[in-house]
């Protein structure tokens, strides 16, 4: 579970381009279930992903994680909390152009200095699961669109974190392939992932395996919506 | 002697040094006054990412700060022909006052480099980052001594003047005249082959003891710091000896030249990095042992100790081998 | 350990891949970098080549040369100093030497005119013979002739057979050299059958003692000049040193302008870059293993730029005969030896090299890299 308590994020704090992006906002997302944080563009939902996703620090509040407080963390130890707890599947995919499917997917776990073997076999494992084991050796560049994103997922989930974060991840989808990842969220969501979705795309936000809609404006929540209650 | 390409080199280090060390010092002192980790402000946020910065250079200092130490005494080495009376580095660095001095506080930055760095090890791996104004105290005391060893060192190789006749090692490692140098070539050589090997015995003896108790590790630092002292007496006094296969010649600068088959060296450098290693050792021990680094730090320690204990092996193993190689024989 | 070498071993592969990624601008520093490197890896190694050529030299010079002075300036020395000198305990092979410069009226060139030791069989000359330098020999076209013809400052004509060309191994020094025999020196320079010598030299059998001989002929011959081996090897190490730093100091500006380049192109990172940068951070490398990573990477162009720069300075100077440099450091008379400078590397050299060019290459890269290490791992988000 997480846990955030009056955060506000400021960016350029004491700047004349000063922004507040995120205002006092005070939340519960329980583990294993899908949330998704729904609001227009300049609402603050991937500010609040960041800071949920330990991507960055709040200006202001706390956030604890399974009880542990997280957002006073030094750099340092946020990096290593988020190693191990969340992967990410960005809205561009933030695939690494020029490295093969394979490195992009290792890449994740090099900084932990594990045995080449093992971690070249659990990409593998990953990318078969997703059905893109044939490309592992093809340059990330000449993927489609859908196959990308499946890169990313299997990137997201190299060093097995519990928590899945997902930005806007079917803008660049067309509908076929929105349904696919819809999919793999299901999956993800059956082996005990939790998952954290920022979209204002109606296929996902009233897809049935959405748990919990956070609804946002200005920064602000406006609206909490839980479904499937169990 | 400022157009020698081997001076441009080590002066350019000191200079390199010099500006690092002064600037992370100011920034040490932003530290001491401003620093609380509870805080999510910028100021904070940019300072924590400074803290890269410093360390990133420090160990840059510090790696240099070893090369510069061989190569300046290499250097020397080299100079003594410009210097009549000079037969090896010792000759060259008296040749005036500011060559001992600057090379004996480069040693020293050295040390305090090392100390840096382990505690700073030490102190990224707990959460609350618990030795932060600890070690940038460190960091605006050591800047003094990097800014004096690199003011001496330009000093010594402004006044070399090769017109004077220096005094070199046979003249001052003889036990009979007076100053350091002879008292040190005069300490019984047993005794210092004693107190050297005993030393190691005892060093051993509390690496073992310190995988066991927080303790032992305190002893084992302070043992190992102290022992550096002994160990140069000792290479001064006895050791040397040996490998000149003379009794009279009892000089610590020597044994680095190529016809003894730059022994000095593999003496030297794992001496050096035990000892700095135990210093650290030594001070991380000394501290009361932070919440956050109750599960990381004996095991780092431990490591510490493992590798330290194991080149101070080494640095005993190639002194005994030094006296068994030797045709010397001092005592029956 | 086993982790720790594991994470070298990911990011140096990681960097490895990235640096040919961006082979443009890489490679561009790579040059740079390694010309300035070849550029100053020349001189030292031309300056301590000569070093060691004179050193070579000197090797088998006497040990100590005694020289008359008659008001302060050099005189021939009487004949009797050699016997008064084989009085002296510890000092042997004591011999009164011939030699002087002449001016060659037909082609501008400085001459040094020997008569060949007593004791240098190989090089002993009768009436009428001459052994010659590779390099004299060169501008008078003698190889072919097998003549040497010299008008003497009087304006005598001598011809002389040429015995032998000397081997060019240490041209540097014997390039303008003339030996003749002692009968044909005294003729060419009209001198006096006892005038004496031009200086006296000796070997000293230990030489431990040599400050001692030099004291006690200063008192025996108080006109006398000694000057002893170490001296004169001394002053060579100095001149040559300095001339040496001089470049360098000179170069340094190339130093400076090298280490702005290098400022700019690790600052100036693409938008693709620090992109990438974020990228990594976001998915959960850390601030230090970015830092690492570009350490490595320039380590990495460190390393290639050293020894691409280091072997191509070794092959112009010892295999190109330094073309670029040898009107600088040489400094010598009008015929310029063609010398092939024996091969002389020595760790010093190289570390000295290394502190000169890579500490100003990472003192200019530290702070763009830490710059770049920080990229907020936000900054893929938004």
């Amino acid at each position: 579970m997480i846990e955030l308590k009056d955060v506000s994020k400021i960016y350029n704090e004491g700047r004349p381009n000063e922004v507040r992006a995120v205002t006092d906002v005070t939340l519960s997302i329980p583990a294993g279930r899908v949330t998704v944080f729904k609001g227009p563009s300049g609402s603050g939902k991937t500010t609040l992903l960041t800071l949920v996703g330990c991507l960055a620090r709040p200006t202001e509040g706390r956030i604890l994680l399974d009880g542990e407080l997280i957002s006073s963390l030094p750099e340092r130890f946020m990096t290593e909390v988020r190693r191990r707890t969340f992967g990410f599947v960005f809205q561009r995919f933030n695939l690494i152009r020029g490295l093969s499917v394979l490195e992009n997917v290792m890449i994740p776990a090099y900084p932990l200095g594990p045995d080449y073997r093992e971690l070249k076999s659990r990409a593998m494992d990953l990318l078969a699961r997703l059905k893109l084991d044939h490309k592992a050796k093809m340059k990330t560049e000449y993927l489609s669109g859908g196959e990308s994103q499946r890169v990313a997922i299997a990137r997201a989930l190299i060093n097995d974190p519990e928590w899945i974060i997902a930005d806007e991840p079917t803008a660049n989808l067309d509908s076929k392939l929105a349904l696919q990842f819809l999919d793999e969220v299901r999956q993800l969501k059956e082996t005990g992932k939790s998952i954290i979705i920022t979209s204002h795309d109606d296929r996902i936000v009233n897809a049935d395996v959405v748990d919990m809609v956070v609804e946002m404006e200005d920064g602000r929540i406006i609206g909490i919506e839980e479904r499937n209650a169990s | 002697m400022i157009f020698d390409p081997p001076v441009m080199a080590l002066l350019l280090a000191s200079a390199f040094s010099t500006v690092i060390v002064a600037l992370g010092a100011v920034f040490g002192v932003h530290v001491l006054l401003h620093w609380n980790l509870a805080d999510g402000h910028a100021r904070q946020i940019r300072m924590e990412k400074r803290t890269y910065l410093v360390s990133t250079a420090l160990m840059l200092v510090m790696v240099l700060q070893l090369a510069t130490l061989v190569l300046f005494v290499h250097n020397a080495d080299r100079m003594a022909v410009l210097f009549t009376g000079a037969m090896c580095a010792v000759g060259t660095l008296n040749v005036n006052e500011y060559g001992m001095p600057a090379f004996l506080i480069q040693v020293a930055v050295f040390f305090g480099a090392a100390l840096w760095l382990i505690v700073n090890a030490a102190d990224n791996m707990g959460r609350d980052y618990p030795y932060t104004r600890f070690k940038y105290g460190l960091l605006v005391l050591l800047a003094p001594l990097v800014i004096a060893g690199g003011v001496l060192e330009w000093l010594y190789f402004l006044n070399l003047d090769p017109n004077v006749i220096t005094s070199c090692c046979s003249k001052l490692f003889t036990p009979e005249n007076a100053g350091i140098q002879a008292d040190l070539s005069s300490a019984d050589p047993k005794l210092a082959l004693y107190a050297l090997f005993g030393g190691l015995a005892l060093l051993m003896g509390l690496a073992v003891w310190a995988m066991r108790a927080r303790a032992g590790a305190a002893a084992y630092g302070i043992a190992g710091s102290l022992f550096f002292i002994v160990a140069i007496v000792a290479i001064i006094s006895a050791v040397s000896s040996y490998i000149y296969e003379t009794p009279n010649h009892h000089c610590p600068f020597c044994i680095l030249k190529p016809q003894y088959g730059f022994i000095g060296y593999f003496l030297y450098l794992p001496l050096f990095l035990a000892s700095a290693i135990a210093l650290g050792i030594g001070v991380l021990s000394l501290w009361p042992l932070p919440d956050s680094l109750r599960d990381r730090l004996p095991m780092r320690l431990h490591h510490l100790v493992l590798v330290s204990a194991g080149l101070f092996a080494i640095f005993g193993a190639v002194a005994l081998y030094a006296i068994l190689a030797s045709h010397l024989i001092m005592f029956g | 350990m086993r982790h720790w070498l594991a994470r070298q071993r990911y990011l140096v592969d990681f960097t490895l891949a990235a640096l040919l990624r961006r082979k443009g601008r890489n490679l561009m520093l790579l040059f740079i970098y390694t010309l300035v490197i070849f550029i100053l890896a020349s001189v030292i190694f031309f300056g301590s080549a000569l070093r060691h050529e004179a050193k070579a030299v000197l090797k088998g010079a006497p040990e100590v040369t005694v020289q008359n002075l008659v008001m302060g300036r050099h005189a021939m020395a009487p004949p009797e100093w050699v016997e008064k000198l084989k009085k002296v305990r510890g000092a042997r092979r004591i011999e009164g030497r011939l030699w002087g410069y002449f001016y060659d009226k037909a082609n501008g060139a400085n001459y040094t005119v020997m008569v060949p030791s007593r004791y240098d069989r190989k090089n002993a000359l009768k009436d009428g013979e001459t052994i010659i330098g590779a390099g004299l020999a060169r501008v008078r076209d003698v190889r072919r002739i097998g003549h040497l013809f010299l008008l003497s400052p009087k304006g005598k004509l001598m011809k002389l057979k040429v015995k032998r060309i000397l081997p060019e191994t240490s041209e540097l020094v014997s390039a303008d050299l003339v030996l003749m025999s002692r009968g044909d020196f005294l003729r060419f320079f009209d001198l006096p059958e006892n005038g004496g010598y031009t200086d006296i030299a000796m070997q000293v059998r230990n030489r431990n003692e040599v400050a001692k001989i030099v004291e006690k002929i200063s008192k025996m011959l108080p006109t006398a000049r000694v000057i002893t081996r170490e001296d004169v090897l001394r002053t060579y190490e100095n001149v040559f040193s300095w001339r040496e730093g001089v470049v360098l100091a000179m170069l340094s500006a190339a130093l400076v302008a090298f280490a702005i380049f290098a400022f700019d192109k690790a600052s100036g990172l693409s938008a693709e870059e620090r992109r990438e940068i974020g990228i990594l951070k976001a998915v959960g490398w850390e601030t230090s293993d970015i830092l690492a990573m570009k350490l490595w990477e320039g380590g990495l162009v460190s390393l290639f730029a050293f020894i691409f720069g280091v072997a191509a300075a070794y092959a112009h100077v010892f295999l190109f005969d330094a073309g670029v440099l040898a009107p600088v450091l040489k400094g010598w008379s009008v015929l310029y030896p063609q010398f092939s400078l024996t091969p002389q590397v020595d760790r010093l050299q190289l570390a000295t090299l290394a502190f000169v060019t890579v500490i100003p290459f990472t003192a200019a890269t530290l702070v763009p890299i830490w710059k770049a290490a920080i990229t907020d791992p936000d900054v893929v988000m938004r």
